[in-house]
């Protein structure tokens, strides 16, 4: 095998990016945040945004809303604060049971120059401590999809409380399913305590502190791993844990870095890793010797493509990620073989050329071009499931392969109907 | 500013886009921040288009806006006709772009582009996507149409059907056949299916008829006005308002052929005693002013349902639908505020609601069945079968449409003889839709399950349901309480206030069996 993909010149591009923007991880954020309530400063695209990008309205009252600005308060600047004062003030009464407040700077709030982080230090005096109010930037402007969760999470950071102790911080939202067999793993290595950002409610956030490791959970945590290198804490630096290998390495890595050595590691994972490989080699049956091409969306495209082509036998055509975080991603273009073009933003016609030009069995791409690429005869598959569904660590590496899997196998079910296709019936 | 939780109508912009993106040969140019391209999806997934909206965005980014968003958007736009060669260009401005003050109107123009440019002023803090398709279009006509001689034989243009509008498809190939039995040929119908070629040819028709005045109301006012052409005010939702439609065509084009009503069934099916059930069924309906006002002449008139609350979200028709609300001896309720509707209905308490996804969703949570009637849409609003609301065809789908969603004549019979089976019981919901019917539970007083309903994803928990808001010092003793229960689910509520409401008038501050059934004796119809 050659050395990977460290040394591959990447393919950066700056035109039009089909991408959501960061206020698209509200959506579950304010699930994993029992507590929390998520309040964009923002236009009607926002809230449009909102309610459209997972293609579903949650049934109840959701934890997040949408403070629309209006021509007045694009007008005066004291007024728009005096506004949003109200809007909160109503919002807490209403909702007395939230705890933290993230004001969500947009597009519009930034361009206009509204001082949220300012709004923010106010808020928290008036409605503190019962509720702890925080900004971020979701914006277009400065975060591309999931570095919404990231920008979230790095505001989180300098309000955590000090400690001493060593620790282990989880970073990232997980679906609570996967925390909790995050957390049996990592107790029956013996590593311990380990706390999560974010958690599940305020109270039961972590301190951190020089002693405090932390690892990382999703790919997409570039700014949150900043700040928590700012406070003294130290990164556990691996591949992520998605897949049999990528969990292995993960986990290992957390143990070495507590003390453990790699027989006890060994001997925990030994049946779930067997399992997980027993559950990816079935669905790897339908993605063996196929080609596939990311389109830019997540930065999930790095530990994914690691996976599919090393544990599911794919072949990467282009692996297309909105930045690719040098520390981060490193250690994943270390273990992909080299080959595919990796690439960095986007030109969203070009690169569909590329993709045309390739014919790929499987596209991974944004729900605005997955149905004219199906039209064209392209199979694909959208990315932001990859965002919505448990698929981290051993018991879900399956149901990732798998994933990747279904719309193969639904072609070839179909074979012979799909309208743009007919000469499959031959 | 206002605190939005859901929204009914989007931005400006997007309603520019489904002008666009139901044309052909035309490409949208649009100054715009990275993120803003969510706008896609509504017409790949939910309309599922198998193409793109034929929209450039320049997604600038916060380093682009010291440098040059100007220049980005100009090499947008030459990249854009280059690459898609359209008839025309139409460029506009999202919120953020309008900040900005780049002036893409005027930079387009600058260009030299060898295609007319049609530049969109759209104000995204004052107007929403209504708005926003109504000046689009409108725009459209005035760059590219032109008085001019008259087809030798009588033809009209069809103006507002839409990409992402609720039924448009069907309704516009209804009334084309419409038109056909009565010698008409469509000259141009647009936005749907339109170049910018064709708009250009608008003005040969002799009349236009107006769909949507939602999206299209401005383009035949402008019409009228600058090429002669009177258009037609009656919406042709309904049996009545159908013929009605078929009377003002007539006088319009002096159209005297017939047209064949065989495959009207609505009328005898309304007629039908299996439809008794359906007398004085209390409905509310919410949707944009149009479908409000067409549904409700059609729900007391068509069906013998009671309108008991009616409401818009749209603002520019809120004249004609209060004086409708007036005829119908009601308040109409106009607002954007979901919250606000769901109050109004909970209020009302009807026996089914006739709105649109948003009011799906509330009737989920109060327990209350709802058809839909109106945008905004989901991707169940784009059936694989002809579905129209318009016409002959479009009066037969909206009775089974609006019949489907309740429990059927024997069936709510039997659900009221035999209130207490622990099998057959109302909160097991209509028995011809999908979900568990979950035996009751033991205890009596524990809440009712609601019906489970099919979604595009696992829905989180329910809350509980909604207490409904009682009187201070009123107390309902147990065995009244349990009687309540054998009600029906989809009355229950009702009742409950109207006993309170009595027992309060009667200066009572225990409600017993008979007080509830006297409440019941003196608020029957």
């Amino acid at each position: 095998m050659s050395g990977g993909c460290k040394d591959t010149p990447v393919l950066k591009e700056r035109g039009q990016r089909e991408v959501f923007c960061g206020l698209t991880g509200i959506i579950w954020l304010h699930r994993k945040m029992q507590d929390a309530f998520f309040l964009v400063v923002g236009s009607r695209t926002c809230a449009h945004l909102l309610q459209s990008a997972a293609g579903v309205m949650i049934f109840a009252e959701p934890r997040f809303g949408t403070a629309i600005l209006e021509e007045k308060d694009l007008a005066g600047m004291d007024d728009a604060n005096t506004e949003l004062d109200r809007e909160v003030a109503r919002l807490l009464e209403r909702r007395p049971d939230i705890r933290q407040l993230f004001l969500v700077g947009s597009c519009p709030s930034e361009v206009i120059k509204l001082d949220l982080a300012r709004a923010a230090q106010r808020l928290s005096a008036a409605h503190g401590p019962a509720v702890r109010v925080l900004n971020y930037s979701g914006s277009g402007i400065e975060t591309t999809f999931t570095e919404g969760e990231d920008a979230c999470l790095a505001s989180m950071v300098p309000a955590l409380q000090e400690t001493q102790a060593k620790e282990l911080l989880l970073v990232g939202a997980l679906p609570d399913v996967v925390e909790d067999q995050a957390l049996a793993l990592l107790a029956q290595i013996g590593i311990a305590p380990v706390r999560c950002l974010p958690a599940k409610r305020a109270a039961l956030d972590a301190a951190i502190g020089p002693n405090t490791q932390f690892a990382l959970t999703q790919p997409f945590l570039g700014e949150t791993h900043a700040a928590l290198i700012r406070r003294g804490a130290q990164h556990i630096s691996a591949p992520f844990p998605f897949g049999a290998e990528g969990t292995t390495l993960w986990l290992k890595a957390g143990a070495a870095a507590f003390g453990i050595g790699p027989e006890k590691g060994d001997q925990v994972v030994a049946a779930p890793r067997a399992r997980a490989e027993k559950a990816i080699a079935a669905a790897a049956q339908t993605l063996r010797g196929k080609s596939i091409f990311f389109m830019p969306d997540s930065q999930l495209e790095m530990p994914l493509a690691r996976f599919l082509t090393r544990e599911c036998g794919m072949r990467a055509v282009e692996i297309g990620t909105p930045y690719l975080h040098a520390d981060l991603h490193g250690p994943e273009l270390d273990l992909i073989a080299a080959g595919p073009t990796i690439s960095e933003g986007q030109d969203v016609d070009l690169q569909l050329d590329r993709v045309r030009a390739a014919r790929p069995d499987l596209t991974v791409c944004g729900l605005g071009l997955a149905n004219p690429l199906e039209a064209e005869g392209l199979s694909t598959k959208w990315a932001i499931e990859l965002v919505f569904t448990p698929i981290h660590f051993y018991e879900q590496a399956g149901d990732l392969a798998a994933l990747f899997a279904r719309p193969l196998r639904r072609r070839a079910l179909l074979r012979g109907q799909h309208p743009n296709m007919l000469e499959a019936a031959e | 500013m206002k605190l939005a939780v859901w929204t009914y109508e989007g931005p400006p912009h997007v309603g520019a886009m489904r002008v666009v993106t139901g044309m052909r040969d035309l490409h949208m140019v649009l100054h715009a921040p990275q993120g803003d391209t969510y706008a896609d999806l509504l017409f790949t997934m939910i309309e599922r288009r198998n193409h793109r909206p034929p929209v450039s965005y320049t997604t600038f980014q916060a380093r682009d806006l010291g440098a040059d968003t100007a220049g980005m958007f100009m090499q947008s736009a030459r990249d854009a006709h280059a690459r898609f060669q359209p008839q025309a260009l139409l460029v506009a401005a999202s919120c953020t772009a309008e900040l900005i003050q780049d002036d893409p109107g005027g930079l387009a123009e600058t260009m030299g582009l060898p295609v007319p440019v049609i530049a969109l002023e759209l104000p995204s803090y004052q107007r929403k996507e209504n708005f926003g398709c109504d000046e689009a279009f409108l725009q459209i006509c005035r760059v590219l149409a032109r008085p001019m001689a008259r087809t030798e034989r009588v033809t009209c243009n069809i103006f507002g059907p839409t990409a992402l509008g609720f039924r448009h498809r069907d309704d516009l190939a209804e009334i084309t056949g419409l038109l056909s039995e009565l010698g008409i040929e469509v000259n141009v119908a647009a936005p749907m299916g339109a170049s910018p070629a064709d708009i250009t040819r608008l003005g040969a028709a002799h009349f236009n008829v107006l769909l949507y005045p939602e999206t299209a109301e401005s383009a035949a006012r402008w019409c009228e006005k600058e090429l002669g052409q009177p258009f037609t005010k009656t919406i042709p939702i309904g049996v009545n308002a159908t013929r009605a439609f078929i009377a003002e065509v007539r006088a319009l084009s002096g159209s005297t052929l017939p047209v064949d009503e065989s495959r009207l069934r609505q009328p005898w099916w309304a007629a039908s005693v299996d439809s008794t059930y359906l007398t004085g069924k209390r409905v509310f309906l919410f949707g944009d002013g149009t479908h409000v006002m067409a549904a409700a002449k059609v729900a007391r008139d068509e069906m013998g349902f009671e309108v008991c609350g009616m409401g818009c979200y749209n603002r520019e028709q809120a004249r004609p639908l209060r004086a409708l609300a007036r005829d119908f001896g009601l308040e109409a309720l106009i607002t954007d505020d979901y919250l606000e509707v769901e109050r109004a209905i909970e209020e009302a308490a009807p026996e089914m609601i006739l709105g649109t996804q948003m009011e799906r969703h509330i009737g989920k949570r109060l327990g209350i069945p709802c058809a839909v009637i109106s945008a905004p849409v989901h991707v169940q609003d784009f059936p694989a079968r002809y579905s129209p609301q318009m016409g002959f065809e479009g009066a037969n789908v909206l009775f089974d449409t609006w019949v489907h969603p309740l429990v059927m004549g024997l069936e709510e019979h039997l659900l009221t003889m035999f209130r207490e089976d622990f099998e057959f019981h109302d909160a097991a919901g209509p028995s011809h839709h999908g979900g568990k019917a979950h035996p009751l539970p033991l205890d009596p007083t524990a809440a009712p399950a609601a019906a489970a309903e099919a979604g595009s994803m696992p829905a989180p928990a329910a809350p509980p349901q909604t207490a409904v808001a009682s009187l201070d010092n009123i107390v309902w003793l147990s065995c009244a309480e349990r009687e309540l229960k054998k009600i029906p689910f989809f009355v229950r509520g009702k009742a409950r206030r109207n006993t309170e409401k009595f027992a309060v008038e009667k200066g009572l501050n225990e409600i017993s069996v008979d007080t509830l059934y006297e409440a019941k004796a003196h608020y029957a119809r």
